[in-house]
């Protein structure tokens, strides 16, 4: 029976509400506006008998004294087989379905189920009738596409059961019962496919929490040598307007090395929503043959002129959706698209509360809230003894590209890698637009013995290079102060050995089909030869010649770098290569 | 009948607040002065008092002025008698013409359910090679120009409005000048445009609330006719009024400013109207073009900083000429070489490239170098790029332009000297005679 209230207040898209008996903090209310409609929010503050509710749609035509439904439940997401290729809004709300249903436009307070009621699933049981359950136990599983989607007792259920029935393999609904189960106290419960997740609250239904030490590999050879992400690991991408943010991200979506990506478009352009929405469905999986993209994605999309409210929720609708994935035991990513936006909404939404602000009025739990976030990001072994994982990588819009405000700051607080792009190396067409001199990793060290199994040495070649690459910028910033001629030749090899790096490892060419996508294996072999000219001794005549001669190598460079990996062209292209390093010429 | 209020409580600013029962948010309502009546909107509601945000401003309201409640949200008339004529800020005709008897439509719609959109491929021809060669203005693009006071913005816009290849114009002029505003429509009347061009003009000395509803209501007419198909044109101006109208409304309501005085809200006040340009499968589509001037030439401040993070690109209006550095269309990769001239790309890329080779070289002769027969070479190249294609009067298609590109390049240089790929050069490279 759910508790009733009463509107006496309304502002933007806060509400306030009277009430008699009691409401819960975070509960979900609905506010019945006098058009009929039923208006999704959620209890943000409780003082005396009134509350505040966000409302997560458009507040027109609420008067006082329209009725408030609080539910008693908190704002939940839906889980269960079908999530993969489906595009929700901030809520979990199927937008395609909500187009059938409303047409162009969407309109408010039109609710679906998150997951297909009509779709049937090939169901195998796992467990029998007679065994003790508790939550997070295995019940069976579905295939969804390339993965066996596993069937939990739900997360939230409480204390042991037994199974009383079990259904047979078969092809079911979501919403058919597979199992009767019986607690200690002798109440019967039946249970689906279908289960809920507070979203809010971190699923913390494993064995024990891992270090991250296994590399994610994005494909983006500047992020996974220099300032690599761990999977289960975070990395946050600052960046000004046009520095490329989302086509980076755009890039690690269709080349991560991750079981399952999930797009999380909060408070960005709806246009760059239809382009993954779009181009997934007809974009071949690197990882299984014969498969497309969108078969391991899932899109949730609350683009910047859908309700703020529903902003501030989304990105926890998508981490909860990563965290069900990571249970059985995969590997997830999720893209947050951008973080700043999140913290607008909730800068908003404090607003309204009239609550102290802090810096740039944010609110001053902000910094606490970015990390409660991201530290839902984690790896962590299984009851079932697998290893899943959860990866966030956010980007982040700092107002005039001023990586001193509060979001940017919050974030670097609480991140394991930093990805800073800069409008220098943007306006300079340097993609991806990653300042090499400011981003760093924790995970470099962290994951060592992961990363130096191939090449013992990899870490320390890594962390030699970036001195060159330091020493570099220091040669190139005197050399605009005295000019080339009061450069000695020592340094003036050092600048060009840089830019050398710089143009043929830490840039990459996103149209080139074999250049925007490097696997591990590659980065690895490309990168000794690259060190193994950078360690060379070249001496030059005059400035000139050792100017055509890093003209010379950059091209062949570029050109084995778009060449096939292993074939013909790439050999011969090697051969060149090896000629040079090999070379005794002075 | 709704009952009529004849006590006001608080006159702040633009903002009164008064004792009212049964009214929605968002609700309009009248205010009946001696002489005048204005329209004005409930943004808050508390127990049994009600605030209204006051479009004609609050200059000389009494508190025993009467106030009436309409029980509807702000409205605009929609049809195709509005082609041609020019409104305020209110929706009221300012151009002496009747009170068009049409239907009445809602502002400040729900946004476009995103899973419709579709990646948009066509282009807008506007025959300013600036924006059709170097950055061509797409079908659902939301594109500013970011310039300074000063700079001929509006000139830019009334050409673009004059040449585009839309079906209809809307005009959205925010804290315009009468100069402005009096060029506009003389500008579009003399072109013989007028007959399908829309115009709502919140004029410098207007009240402020109104400056608030002309992107709304621009966009909320434009959006109807997309959906009947047109291809509509929304042309803004300016947008910086607008935000700064913005900061003032929030700030009278005692709310908590975050940047520079702006309110938190400023993206998601600007996304909500940007984001109204579509391109709707089978039906018509809406592309935005608006002017935000630069407070101090300054790209950090607020305004373009969040306008810059919405759009899908921005030209620089700096020294009447549209930057070809700066500028950016996001979209234009969509149709460069698909749906134009295969040449297009190349060219584009080159001149561009060559343009900035000579710019170095005018640096090198600032700072005293010697100047190399290269450099000779592209300082006249870049003189005559300047004038025969960056000059803003230059109004020709782009396939003029893409010949007249090749023309210059062969003026200037030898094939090999532009980079370009040899099947191209083979093609379109002009034949001396």
């Amino acid at each position: 029976m759910p508790v009733h209230g009463k509107v006496v207040a309304a502002y933007g898209n806060m509400v306030t509400a009277s009430f008699d008996e009691s409401v819960r903090q975070n509960e979900v209310a609905y506010i019945l506006a006098s058009d009929g409609s039923k208006l999704k929010s959620e209890v943000i503050r409780v003082r005396g008998n009134q509350c505040n509710v966000q409302v997560f749609e458009d507040t027109k035509g609420i008067k006082i004294g329209d009725t408030v439904e609080f539910t008693g439940d908190l704002l939940v997401v839906e889980l269960g087989p079908g999530l993969l290729q489906q595009i929700y809004d901030g809520l979990q709300n199927p937008l395609p379905k909500l187009s059938k249903a409303t047409g162009l436009f969407l309109k408010r307070g039109v609710y679906f189920e998150a997951l297909d009621r009509t779709v049937k699933w090939d169901f195998t049981p796992l467990a029998k009738a007679g065994d003790e359950i508790v939550s997070g136990d295995i019940l069976g599983w579905v295939p969804e596409g390339k993965f066996t989607h596993q069937i939990f007792v739900p997360f939230n259920f409480i204390g042991k059961a037994k199974i009383l029935k079990m259904a047979d393999p078969g092809s079911y609904t979501v919403d058919t019962v597979i199992a009767e189960v019986e607690n200690e106290a002798g109440k019967r419960t039946s249970l689906n496919m279908v289960q809920q997740w507070p979203i809010k609250i971190p699923l913390k239904n494993y064995e024990e929490r891992l270090l991250p030490t296994e590399p994610l590999v994005t494909g983006c050879r500047i992020v996974d040598s220099f300032c690599p992400v761990a999977k289960g690991g975070t990395a946050c991408i600052p960046g000004p307007f046009g520095s490329g943010k989302t086509v980076l991200q755009q890039l690690i979506s269709r080349y991560a090395d991750v079981d399952i990506i999930i797009v999380a478009a909060c408070g960005e352009r709806a246009g760059e929503v239809v382009e993954t929405l779009k181009e997934f469905p007809h974009l071949a999986d690197p990882y299984s043959e014969g498969r497309t993209l969108i078969e391991r994605t899932v899109i949730i999309c609350n683009t910047s002129s859908m309700p703020v409210a529903a902003r501030e929720a989304s990105i926890y609708t998508a981490v909860t959706i990563g965290e069900y994935y990571r249970q059985m035991g995969l590997h997830v990513l999720l893209l947050a698209d951008s973080t700043s936006r999140w913290a607008q909404a909730l800068r908003e939404m404090s607003g309204r509360l009239e609550e102290i602000p802090g810096e740039e009025a944010f609110p001053a739990y902000l910094q606490s809230r970015i990390a409660e976030f991201y530290e839902r990001a984690c790896c962590v072994r299984l009851k079932s003894g697998k290893i899943g994982s959860v990866s966030v990588i956010g980007t982040v819009s700092p107002a005039g590209g001023n990586f001193e405000e509060p979001v940017t700051q919050g974030t670097l607080a609480v991140v394991g890698a930093f990805h800073g792009l800069t409008w220098a190396r943007s306006n300079a067409r340097r993609f991806p637009a990653i300042d090499p001199l400011i981003s760093w990793s924790k995970y470099l060290d962290q994951m060592a013995e992961n990363l130096n199994k191939r090449d013992p040495e990899w870490v320390n070649l890594i962390k030699q290079t970036q001195k060159i690459m330091f020493e570099g910028n220091e040669v190139k910033k005197r050399m605009d102060v005295v000019g080339e001629e009061g450069t000695s030749a020592g340094d003036f090899v050092m600048m060009l050995k840089a830019e050398f790096l710089d143009a043929v490892y830490l840039q990459q060419n996103a149209f080139d089909n074999v250049d925007a996508y490097n696997t591990l294996e590659r980065q690895i072999y490309t990168f000794g030869k690259v060190f193994k000219i950078l360690q060379k001794d070249i001496a030059i005549k005059d400035k000139d010649e050792g100017r055509q001669t890093f003209f010379r190598l950059t091209s062949l460079f570029r050109n084995w770098n778009s060449s096939e990996w292993q074939s013909d062209k790439f050999r011969k292209l090697e051969n060149e290569v090896n000629a040079f390093i090999n070379s005794s010429e002075k | 009948m709704r009952e009529i209020i004849t006590k006001i409580d608080e006159i702040t600013g633009n903002i009164a607040t008064l004792k009212a029962s049964n009214v929605g948010l968002g609700e309009l309502a009248v205010v009946m002065s001696p002489g005048r009546s204005t329209p004005g909107q409930v943004i808050r509601i508390s127990g049994d008092s009600a605030t209204l945000q006051i479009f004609g401003g609050t200059k000389g309201i009494s508190t025993s002025d009467r106030v009436r409640f309409l029980g509807h949200p702000m409205q605009v008339k929609y049809g195709e008698s509005l082609l041609g004529r020019i409104f305020n800020g209110s929706g009221v005709p300012i151009d002496g013409g009747p009170e068009p008897v049409e239907e009445e439509i809602p502002i400040g719609g729900p946004s476009f359910n995103p899973a419709n959109r579709i990646i948009p491929r066509q282009m807008i021809r506007t025959n300013i090679p600036m924006i059709d060669l170097f950055n061509s203005l797409v079908i659902s693009q939301k594109l500013p120009i970011f310039s300074v006071p000063g700079e001929p913005y509006n000139q830019l816009l009334a050409r673009v409005g004059m040449q585009a290849d839309a079906d209809i114009i809307v005009l959205g002029g925010m804290g315009l000048k009468f100069d402005d505003f009096t060029f506009f429509r003389r500008t579009f009347e003399a072109s013989g445009v007028m007959n399908r061009v829309i115009m709502f003009i919140h004029q410098a000395s207007d009240p402020v609330v109104e400056c608030l509803l002309v992107p709304d209501m621009s966009l909320a007419v434009a959006e109807r006719f997309a959906e009947a198909g047109k291809k509509v044109l929304v042309l803004l101006t300016d947008m910086t009024n607008f935000a700064d109208s913005l900061k003032e409304i929030s700030i009278s309501m005692e709310q908590i400013p975050s940047n520079r005085g702006y309110p938190g809200d400023l993206y998601s006040q600007l996304a909500a109207r940007y984001e109204k340009a579509v391109d709707i499968e089978g039906l018509g589509s809406i592309t935005l073009l608006a002017v935000t001037t630069m407070p101090g030439d300054d790209v950090t401040h607020p305004i373009p900083d969040n306008t810059g993070y919405i759009t899908e690109g921005q030209f620089y209006l700096r020294r009447g000429v549209i930057d070809p550095f700066g500028s950016l269309s996001r979209l234009k990769q969509n149709v460069v070489s698909k749906v134009t001239r295969k040449d297009h790309n190349d060219i584009m890329n080159t001149m561009v490239r060559l343009f900035s080779d000579c710019r170095e070289s005018r640096n090198k002769i600032a700072m005293g170098f010697k100047v190399s027969k290269w450099d000779e070479t592209l300082l006249a190249y870049g003189s005559d790029f300047e004038k025969e294609m960056m000059d803003l009067n230059v109004n020709m298609s782009i396939e003029d332009a893409l010949d007249k590109c090749w023309e210059m390049l062969a003026r200037h240089f030898e094939p090999m000297q532009t980079g370009l790929k040899n099947d191209l050069v083979t093609e379109f490279w002009p034949k001396k005679i």
